[in-house]
């Protein structure tokens, strides 16, 4: 039972972490948490869903087309919405991505209404390996690799390529950022195309296990948020540990515990989180400012 | 201006009838100057002069309401600061603006960042000791060593920034802005918090940069001696508006200056 308690929370950790790490993202380069996240990677997996059952596209050409209007659906919001905003402190940017949250709600629920769909996915949920005592399926493993492949890559983007330290650089200090070179404004919108790109990965690899409908992402976007807040939201990597961490908490609460109490780990976690350790279990040096 | 001077050295920096206003308030108020090639020209001006704003119109920073800001016979108002940084344009800051969670190597390496060119790809994948970005990073960290000795920096190398004493990081900003490899160098009041002694070689590190790098210093500063130690040209304003321009000797012996700048009791204090 633990082991399969065990695969299971890290299963949905892999999605809390991939959700977690969009957010920090943006979070990273402009000190917002997006709200809109979620809503984004709906509506991404949505169009996923939409290439493949009205117009009958491959896999690859669906889940492409996918992920390439969410990099487009990022920098559309920020270039459209969030740059302009005048003189934007970060309550206002926050309010503007909750707008966006309300109206990429309705837009989903206008196109696609509020029918229980499902995703088809080239990997299935129900081939499975049996491990020991535990079941892992196809789909497992498979998320558990691209949430891995994907944090790699992050890793390396962010610590070694040049537009990877001036997102960095812009966070820490916009204005010199700016006059060292480093255009500001094309940052955040690499960010935000980023960071959607990983949100749409999220969402499509838990609507075969879901019910696509617009509330698919509600859940995992707090789930992804506290996980950010625990592993510590200015860090990539302690933010996707985070995720792995509330996911098998959680998995294991609502398998030993309470099954109907399992979602209310996430918000404990974050309440003991910010009363005993505010910056998160894995940012180091991080000096707030005043 | 100094016509003379004009014709030997075509203009290298200039300021046309720069004026930006704040709502009412005229922050630089028609205010024209030009700098020789490889000169240190100071700004100078009580608090609430306008210097700073003039800096950042240079920078970018700011859009100026009318005027002309030319560098190398070109007009670079209306360019994106990360533009005008392209261009060979560096600054440091009043209230130092460093990336305080990054180490002085670090930051000295963002300074680097216009000339550093590696994609995202090869940056990304440089495992390899000898790959082209392996030998530009090298490159860079080479330069900026240089730069580490030049002022001193070697016990903060790889330290944070942030919990660096004031002294030092106005030399850590220094040092980026240096990193740039700057053609034209905006100083806004480099020795401020410094003591006797850091002043004192602050004046060396400047005027080597003047001589051995060759670059053209724009300097904002309030301690007296350093300006007149230092400047080849002053210019001297007052509520955003011209009030002379010249030789430190020059300057140093206007009456509206000692008036603006001194107060009436110390020039007095100083007659005494």
């Amino acid at each position: 039972m633990f082991l399969q308690l065990l695969v299971s929370g890290i299963s949905i950790g892999s999605i809390y972490a991939l959700v977690a790490l969009a957010m920090v993202i943006i979070y990273k380069t402009s000190e917002v948490p997006n709200f809109a996240q979620g809503e984004m990677a709906m509506i991404s997996t949505f169009v996923a869903f939409m290439f493949l059952d009205t117009f009958g596209q491959s896999f690859l050409v669906s889940f492409t087309g996918a992920l390439v209007f969410a990099i487009v659906l990022g920098i559309f919001l920020e270039f459209v919405f969030l740059r302009r905003a005048k003189d934007p402190n970060v309550l206002s940017l926050i309010l503007i991505t909750l707008g966006f949250e309300m109206m990429l709600y309705g837009l989903a629920s206008w196109k696609w209404g509020a029918e229980q769909q499902s995703l088809p996915f080239p990997v299935s949920d129900f081939d499975i390996v049996n491990l020991g005592q535990a079941v892992v399926s196809y789909l497992n493993i498979a998320t558990l690799l691209v949430t891995l492949f994907l944090m790699f890559i992050l890793f390396l983007f962010f610590k070694y390529t040049k537009v990877g330290i001036g997102m960095k650089a812009t966070q820490q200090n916009m204005i010199a950022a700016r006059i060292n070179g480093i255009r500001a404004n094309r940052i955040l919108s690499i960010t935000w195309g980023m960071s959607s790109f990983i949100g749409a990965v999220a969402g499509m690899m838990l609507a075969p296990i879901a019910t696509l409908d617009p509330n698919l992402m509600m859940d995992p976007l707090l789930k992804g948020f506290a996980a950010a807040v625990l592993g510590g939201m200015t860090t990539l990597v302690g933010s996707a540990i985070g995720g792995y961490i509330l996911g098998i908490i959680e998995t294991l609460f609502g398998g030993y515990v309470s099954l109907q109490f399992k979602s209310i780990v996430a918000f404990l976690i974050i309440v003991l989180v910010l009363c005993f350790k505010p910056s998160g279990l894995f940012a180091k040096h991080y000096v707030r400012r005043v | 201006m100094d016509t003379v001077e004009k014709k030997i050295q075509p203009d290298f920096f200039s300021v046309h009838n720069l004026t930006i206003a704040f709502g009412g308030l005229k922050a630089v108020d028609n205010i024209s100057f030009r700098v020789a090639k490889e000169s240190i020209f100071s700004i100078i001006g009580p608090n609430g002069a306008g210097k700073t704003t003039i800096f950042n119109c240079i920078n970018g920073l700011y859009q100026p309401d009318s005027g002309k800001i030319v560098f190398k016979g070109e007009d670079i108002i209306g360019l994106k600061p990360h533009k005008i940084a392209m261009k060979g344009i560096a600054r440091t800051f009043q209230n130092i603006e460093l990336f305080s969670r990054m180490t002085t190597m670090e930051n000295l390496m963002l300074g680097r960042h216009i000339h550093i060119k590696t994609g995202v790809l090869s940056g990304a994948t440089f495992f390899r000791r000898k790959s082209p970005a392996a030998r530009e990073e090298i490159k860079h960290r080479e330069r900026v060593e240089q730069i580490i000795d030049l002022l001193d920096l070697q016990a903060a190398r790889n330290q944070f920034v942030g919990g660096l004493p004031y002294g030092t990081q106005k030399l850590i900003e220094l040092g980026r802005a240096l990193a740039l490899e700057p053609k034209l160098l905006l100083l806004d009041e480099p020795s401020a918090g410094m003591n006797t002694e850091e002043k004192q070689d602050l004046i060396f590190w400047i005027k080597d940069i003047q001589d051995e790098l060759g670059v053209t210093i724009l300097l904002i500063e309030h301690d007296m001696k350093v300006v007149m130690d230092i400047s080849d040209r002053i210019l001297a304003i007052n509520f955003g508006k011209f009030i002379t321009e010249g030789s430190p000797e020059e300057v140093q012996k206007h009456p509206e200056v000692l008036k603006a700048y001194l107060g009436e009791d110390e020039i007095i204090e100083q007659t005494a």
